[in-house]
Formats: structure tokens, C-alpha cells, sequence
């Protein structure tokens, strides 16, 4: 059902890697990704995949189930593939050869570790996401960007809203197919129809989607007021983020990891 | 607790100049009162509330909530934190992803200490009986729960008074009477001031004080039974009376001596053995 | 006979760890003209099956017939997603569909907030144009629903749905699925959140529009006072089945057992069980303010004589 759409995908255990701030694990995750760059040898790749295999092992979410996040974007893999396969140009001869399709030796190759690098890629990003609460998400971007804040980036607005859309989207989905029933009750047709003729037929369901969400805003705004919300000056949080001994060990694993795909 | 004197009221965008929302409220709710607010739509009930809490600012008169004088911007934040909210739409008043991090909103912008919120939202959560829950997204929640968690939100800012806009409005029975039995709770035992508003008129039975409000006039005010037993006045405005006090009243009619004020099923049925 | 439903059942997300069972056999039967209150907590199924007597949802099992029509064949959307539908099996589907909806008019809980034309007129003859009406018959049918919700055709055809009074648009919404003019009317609490004088006002339109048109009329309620005075039977859902059918007068005396699945009684019947307790001999399938108020005067009097 609709509701049970979660943004994101946590994945709820305990294990050291959820204890970990926040803030390290998105810094660790962008210093990783910067790592899949990097490395463009057999060698390298395996120290990735060892190194992503024990994250995962640690983190005690199944591989399959970080495997089936895979399946939206198996396509756009295939055709990253198939692009630097057929796109690529050797120096030696070519393997194959039909019309104007030559494919080169180093085009195979080159395909392949584009694969490899764009699935390590997306498994390290959800990996973040299925580790971390949307919560602590924001709440680690927001501690993140504050720096930032002196040149004028509003970073307790951007979590906030961070925040506010996370906590609307089920309420929306729910409210969407709440709505659609109502016009399709009405003898609405939301199905047949050329792109032209669908695109119509949205009108019943964007109108009263659109007047209440603003509603909702609207209210919402005043009920946050009546809380006394006036902007990030002044607030104090529940949970202040604080890093443990835990940020250390993934520290020090880290920088380990960084020297390994730098030297190889 | 909460006193107006001569309040008037009169929408920005409102063209028609003698067209007030509210007229000539004058009123005084004192410490540890259950007033309950009874009007049918429109009448200007949800508009007072709103100005009990700053919201809207008085067109003419004065508000004060806890000696504090509304209408002084300086003194808004003060007021919210000792009147606060709690609104109709479960939905729209809960801001965070999960319970807990909600009831901590209020505190959070007061700008407590981390240790204080935390003991602020657990005692809250208690309060409400929803400590079971405080890990949980609001949306698996019901409409009862939810507006549970909102009134929560409101308590762990410890505030002196509630002000309840209809919060059983969008409720179905089971959640409005969580809900009453909520507000009920938090007047006798922690002597909190209730304002309630209401067009549930059973929900009103329990109440120290009724105002009912006709074309933004107070009309009639007193205890319940005073209240309900203007039967004809009540229905005039179109609000209903519970069937007990109904019938007691339609019985008084006839010349039989049944009290008017009955307002309970044991009080009619003590009244009719009486008779026996 | 108006609505016939066969061993009914509904599980959403069947085969998953999160299956759950919404209706459980039901068996039912209606005739035209009754006026019916579907009554039972939230979760209790009933808002599934409104939803599936529409043909919103297709039952995992069991079939629905109106009026002769068997609503529940036909609704298959094609699974088999290589297989490119063709055109002549979605206008088969579409057209099933409508026939379906021309049958049964659904109005859901708050329904002002489905309406999103710039009038009043277009908004309701946003149903009964999807059913394929003449222009003509959509405007002639647009004025009927209109007056039946007691909204004036002259008066507000070109107002915006946007600037009404929240009753006043929750009427241009039940008047757009009454233009659809369906044998069979379910209406999902249409009083919720309104004030008394709201909802009098509407349960009062329903009531004359059933009695003149002689349609069925189905509404689910959460208010057993509403239900006692316009209902002629209840039926009662608990756990996607049907606990209890009758009249209010047999309904409302099963006290306990109304009670035990989170349901209420209306005060009288409260109060003529608590007067039974007390030594009264009275009725115990009086439930409203009216029959009371008889039935005591005897008593009271006999006293007095």
C-alpha cells in the first residue's frame, strides 16, 4: 500500500554502523565515492569490493536486499554498458567487427569497470540511506552546511524543509489516492487515453491536490507558530549529534582505505 | 487566566466595514477552569481562539492570557508558551518524522537544554499514554493517537493553559473519546485551565463553564445543566441538546415534574423513580 | 432486488508478510428502496466495501450484482504487462467501468475537497459528461442535483466551488455524484464535521430524495442518533464481517455486544435499559427522543391516575 512507502529505504537494526554520527557516515560516503574514481586497476576494485563487502557485513542489512535497490537503475547499468562497449576506440585490432559496429578490446574493458563502478556506486549511496534514519539525515546535513551559514546558506531552512517534505509525502500519497478513488467514483478515467487526453484527465486530480496542500501549509505554518517555531535562532535539539569512539574506528578504517586506493 | 474586555474582531479582507467576526467578547477564565466553547459553524469560536494565542491580533479591545497583554508583539512568544494549541486537523499540526522528535518541537525552539527536552517529551508521552509509541512515523498512527502526539507537543512546553480548536472534529467515536478522555485527565489531574471548542454537545456535559457563541456574540453562559436546559434557545441557534436533557425538558413541558437540568441517563432515571 | 453480494472477500497484499484480511465472506442482500446505515469502527471493512460496490477495488473473491448487473466481472486490468493492451480491451474495461458507475454513485468522506472546476455547474456535470450524457440531459440533470442538495441553479451555477461556505461545497459535491443519478446512493459519513444544523440539514435532503426517487440508499455513520432516526435497517461490520442486520429497534437492543466491538447505542436506549434495571417495565426497542417520551407519559400517568 501507498502508505508504507518509505523515502529512501532505512533498513531498522541495530549495528555499528547505524551507531555511527551521521556526519561521519556522509563524509565517509562522499570520501567513497571519490574512491570509486580513482581506481582503475583488477587490484583496486577488489580492495573497493572488500571494503564495501565488510560495511555491508557490519551493517547487517541483507545483501539481498541492498541487491534489489539495484533493480530500478539495472537498465540505465546495460545502457552505460552497452554505450562505452560500442563508443570506445582501441589502438589494436578490432574483436568484432559488423558494418559500422567495431568493438575494441578496450572497450570491453572499459564497459566493464563503468558497470562495476556505477553498481558500487548506487550499493555505498543506499547503503548511507539504509543506515541512517531520514532523521539523523537531516539532521547531519544540517549540522554539515552550518558552517556555511556565514555566507548566507540557509542550513537549518534547507533541513527543515528536508523534514517537513518527509514527513508530508505518505500523508500526500495517501491523499492522492484518496482523491483519484473520488474522480474515478465520478466516472473519471485515469487509464486509456493518448498522452494528450491523460495528461487532461490529471486536471481533477491536480486541483484538489495542489488547494490542499497549500491548506495543509497553511495550517501547518500556523500550528508551528503557535509552538513558538521562529527559524533555527535560538533552537536547541533532543538529540544533539556527538561523535563516539565507534566515528574513530570508521576514521581510522577510512584513511586506511583512501591509502590503499591511492598507492594501488 | 485568560480575560477580554470589550473585543472586537473584524477580518483584514473582510470589505463590509460593520461586519465583525467577533462583538463585544468580555470574559474571564480563571485558573484551573474547563470552559467549553458550543456555536455552530461560523460562529466566530474557532476566530477566538485564535486571538487567545496570538494569531490574530484584537480589532478593538483588549486580550490578556496570564496578566500578558496579546496585542504587545514582544510579549507573543511568552504568551504561546503558557496558552498553547492544540488544532482540528490531526494531519497538519505534526512536523516531524517521528513521535518523539514531534513532542520535542515546542522545547526545542524554547531553546531548552537537550537533557530537559528529553525529560520534557518523556513525561509528555506519558501523559498522553502514548510513551509505547515515541519511536513511531505519525502516519501509522490513528486520528485519536495523532492528536494525542499533538497534544503532547503542546504539554512538554508546559504551559499554563490548552486551548483545544474542535480536536474531535475529524475524529471518528473511539478517537474523540481518547481525546476527551485526554483533556479530561490533564484538568482534573494536572489542573491545567482548559478552553475547549466544540459543536460535540456531549462533550460539553462535563464542563465547569459553557459560552455559546451566535454571530460572533456570546449568547448564553453558565454551568451545563443552566445551559442545556434552555432548550429552545439552543435549538433556535441550531446546536442540539443531549436526548436525556431533551427529554426532560419536552416531559417539564407537558407538567410533568421532571427537572429540566437532567443531563445524564442516572440523573432522568433517579428524577423518574422519584416519581414512582 | 437492488444489490446482491455473494461470499465477498478482500485481502490486501495478499501473498506478503503484511497480508491482511479486509472482508471475510459476506453474504448480502438488499432491496431497492431500503435505506441502509453501514455501521462499525475504523478498520471494521466497511469503507473496502463501499469501495469494491463501486468497483474501486476488484474482490479477491465473490461477486456483486445491481440490479441484474454483475459489477464485479470484467474489471481485470490486464495483468500480463508484456502483452500490449489493445485498444478494444481497455474501451471494454472503460466501458464496464461506467456502466458500473451509471449503477452505484459514491460519495466519499469529505468530499468537498475533491471538487476543482472554476463553477459550480461544471463541477457537477463533470460526472454525469464521463457517463457520455447530451448536453442538454447534463444540464437538465445538473439542475436536479442541485435542487435536491437545496442549492439554487440560478444562484450559484456560476460561483466558484472555492468561495462557498464548507457545507455549501460539500453539497455541490454530493449534487455531482446525485447528477450521475445512480440506482443505488452510498455515502461515506457525509455529516462528518459538520455542525448540527449541517447535518440536519443533509441527512434531510437524502431522506426526500430517497423517498421521491425511491432509490437504495446506503451511508455509513459513526452516529447511532442519525441512524435511528433515518435508517429503516443497519447493518453492523466487525472484523470484515457482517455481526449484526436488522432494524434500529432489534440493532440498538444488542447493547453488549455493540459495546464489546467499540460501538455505541443512542442515549435513549442507554437510558430505557438503565429505567428497565430501575423497576420500568418500558420497551426495549425504543430508541429515539420521541417514542420515550410516549412511552413514559403512559407510565406517568398511570401513576398519577
Amino acid at each position: 500500500m501507498l502508505r508504507d512507502i518509505t523515502i529512501g529505504q532505512y533498513y531498522s537494526v541495530q549495528s555499528k554502523i547505524h551507531q555511527m554520527d551521521p556526519r561521519f557516515k556522509i563524509i565517509a560516503s562522499m570520501l567513497y565515492l571519490i574512491s570509486l574514481f580513482l581506481v582503475n586497476q583488477i587490484i583496486a576494485y577488489t580492495a573497493v569490493l572488500i571494503f564495501i563487502g565488510s560495511v555491508i557485513k557490519l551493517s547487517k542489512v541483507p545483501i539481498n536486499y541492498i541487491l534489489k535497490g539495484l533493480k530500478p537503475v539495472f537498465m540505465l547499468i546495460i545502457f552505460a554498458f552497452l554505450i562505452n562497449v560500442f563508443l570506445t576506440s582501441g589502438t589494436g585490432d578490432p574483436i568484432f567487427k559488423f558494418g559500422f559496429v567495431t568493438i575494441y578490446l578496450e572497450g570491453v574493458e572499459r564497459a566493464f569497470f563503468m558497470a562495476i563502478r556505477l553498481v558500487l556506486l548506487i550499493i555505498g549511496t543506499s547503503l548511507l540511506t539504509l543506515t541512517t534514519s531520514p532523521i539523523e539525515l537531516t539532521d547531519g546535513i544540517e549540522y554539515l552546511l552550518s558552517p556555511f551559514k556565514k555566507i548566507g546558506l540557509p542550513a537549518h531552512e534547507l533541513a527543515m524543509m528536508m523534514t517537513i517534505a518527509l514527513r508530508f509525502i505518505p500523508t500526500l500519497l495517501e491523499e492522492t489516492d484518496k482523491i483519484m478513488k473520488a474522480q474515478m467514483a465520478r466516472g473519471a478515467d485515469f487509464e486509456s487515453g493518448n498522452l494528450m487526453n491523460r495528461a487532461k484527465a490529471l486536471i481533477p486530480l491536480l486541483v484538489p491536490l495542489f488547494i490542499s496542500a497549500f491548506r495543509r501549509a497553511d495550517e501547518l505554518a500556523m500550528a508551528m507558530e503557535a509552538r513558538c517555531y521562529r527559524g533555527g535562532e535560538g533552537r536547541t535539539r533532543l538529540n544533539v549529534l556527538r561523535y563516539s569512539s565507534l566515528d574513530l574506528y570508521g576514521l581510522f578504517v577510512m584513511v586506511l582505505y583512501l591509502a590503499v586506493c591511492i598507492i594501488l | 487566566m485568560i480575560k477580554t474586555e470589550g473585543l472586537f474582531f473584524k477580518y483584514d479582507d473582510e470589505k463590509d466595514e460593520n461586519k465583525y467576526a467577533l462583538k463585544n467578547i468580555n470574559l474571564n477564565i480563571v485558573d484551573g477552569e474547563f470552559v467549553v466553547i458550543i456555536g455552530h459553524n461560523g460562529s466566530g469560536k474557532s476566530t477566538l481562539s485564535k486571538l487567545f494565542n496570538g494569531i490574530y491580533y484584537p480589532t478593538d479591545g483588549k486580550i490578556y492570557i496570564d496578566g500578558l497583554d496579546t496585542s504587545d508583539e514582544s510579549q507573543i512568544w511568552e504568551i504561546r508558551k503558557r496558552a498553547g494549541m492544540v488544532f482540528q486537523n490531526p494531519d497538519n499540526q505534526l512536523v516531524a518524522t517521528i513521535v518523539e522528535e514531534d513532542v520535542a518541537f515546542g522545547p526545542e525552539n524554547l531553546g531548552l537544554p537537550s537533557e530537559e527536552i528529553r525529560a520534557r517529551v518523556d513525561e509528555a508521552l506519558e501523559s498522553v499514554k502514548m510513551s509505547a509509541f515515541k519511536r513511531k512515523p505519525p502516519h501509522h498512527l490513528s486520528g485519536g493517537q495523532k492528536q494525542r502526539v499533538a497534544i503532547a507537543g503542546i504539554l512538554a512546553m508546559k504551559p499554563r493553559c490548552i486551548i483545544f480548536d474542535e480536536p474531535t472534529a475529524m475524529l471518528d467515536p473511539s478517537g474523540r473519546k481518547e481525546v476527551m478522555q485526554t483533556i479530561a485527565h490533564l484538568n482534573k489531574d494536572e489542573k491545567m485551565t482548559i478552553v475547549h471548542i466544540t459543536h460535540f454537545m456531549d462533550e460539553a456535559v462535563e464542563a465547569d463553564r459553557i459560552l455559546v457563541m451566535d454571530e460572533g456574540e456570546i449568547v448564553l453562559e453558565g454551568k451545563p445543566k443552566e445551559v442545556f436546559s434552555q432548550v429552545e434557545k439552543l435549538k433556535e441557534i441550531g446546536l442540539d441538546v443531549p436526548q436525556v436533557t431533551l427529554l426532560s425538558f419536552e416531559l417539564n413541558q407537558m407538567g410533568y415534574a421532571v427537572n429540566k437540568e437532567n443531563l445524564t441517563v442516572d440523573e432522568l432515571v433517579e428524577n423518574l423513580c422519584q416519581l414512582k | 432486488m437492488s444489490i446482491k453480494i455473494m461470499d465477498l472477500t478482500h485481502v490486501y497484499d495478499l501473498k506478503t508478510p503484511n497480508e491482511t484480511i479486509a472482508i471475510n465472506h459476506i453474504d448480502l442482500e438488499v432491496e431497492t428502496g431500503e435505506f441502509i446505515g453501514l455501521i462499525g469502527h475504523t478498520g471494521s471493512g466497511k469503507s473496502t466495501l463501499i469501495q469494491q460496490m463501486n468497483g474501486l477495488l476488484k474482490p479477491t473473491s465473490g461477486e456483486i450484482i445491481i440490479s441484474g448487473y454483475n459489477i464485479t466481472e470484467g474489471l481485470n486490468r490486464p495483468i500480463n504487462k508484456k502483452k500490449k493492451v489493445t485498444k478494444a480491451e481497455s474501451t471494454q474495461r472503460k466501458k464496464r467501468l461506467i456502466e458500473v458507475r451509471k449503477r452505484v454513485g459514491l460519495v466519499f468522506q469529505y468530499p468537498e475537497y475533491q471538487l476543482f472546476e472554476e463553477t459550480v455547474e461544471k463541477d457537477i456535470a463533470f460526472g454525469p459528461i464521463n457517463l457520455g450524457l447530451e448536453e442538454a440531459e447534463v444540464k437538465l440533470r445538473v439542475k436536479n442535483a442541485m435542487e435536491v442538495v437545496g442549492l439554487d441553479y440560478e444562484a450559484y451555477k456560476e460561483r466558484s466551488p472555492f468561495e462557498l461556505s464548507g457545507g455549501q461545497k460539500r453539497r455541490v459535491a454530493i449534487a455531482g455524484v446525485l447528477a450521475m443519478k445512480p440506482e443505488v446512493l452510498i455515502l461515506d459519513e457525509p455529516t462528518a464535521g459538520l455542525d448540527p444544523k449541517g447535518r440536519d440539514e443533509i441527512l434531510g435532503q437524502i431522506k426526500s430524495l430517497h423517498a421521491n426517487e425511491k432509490i437504495t440508499v446506503i451511508i455509513v455513520s459513526h452516529s447511532m442518533e442519525d441512524m435511528a432516526k433515518v435508517a429503516s435497517r443497519l447493518i453492523v461490520m466487525n472484523k470484515g464481517m457482517i455481526v449484526l442486520d436488522g432494524t434500529p429497534k432489534i440493532v440498538f437492543k444488542q447493547i453488549d455486544l455493540l459495546e464489546e466491538i467499540g460501538l455505541a447505542v443512542p442515549q435513549i436506549s442507554y437510558l430505557i435499559r438503565a429505567l428497565n434495571t430501575a423497576g420500568f417495565s418500558m420497551d426495549e426497542t425504543i430508541n429515539t427522543v420521541e417514542e420515550a417520551k410516549d412511552a413514559l407519559i403512559q407510565i406517568l400517568n398511570k401513576r398519577i391516575g
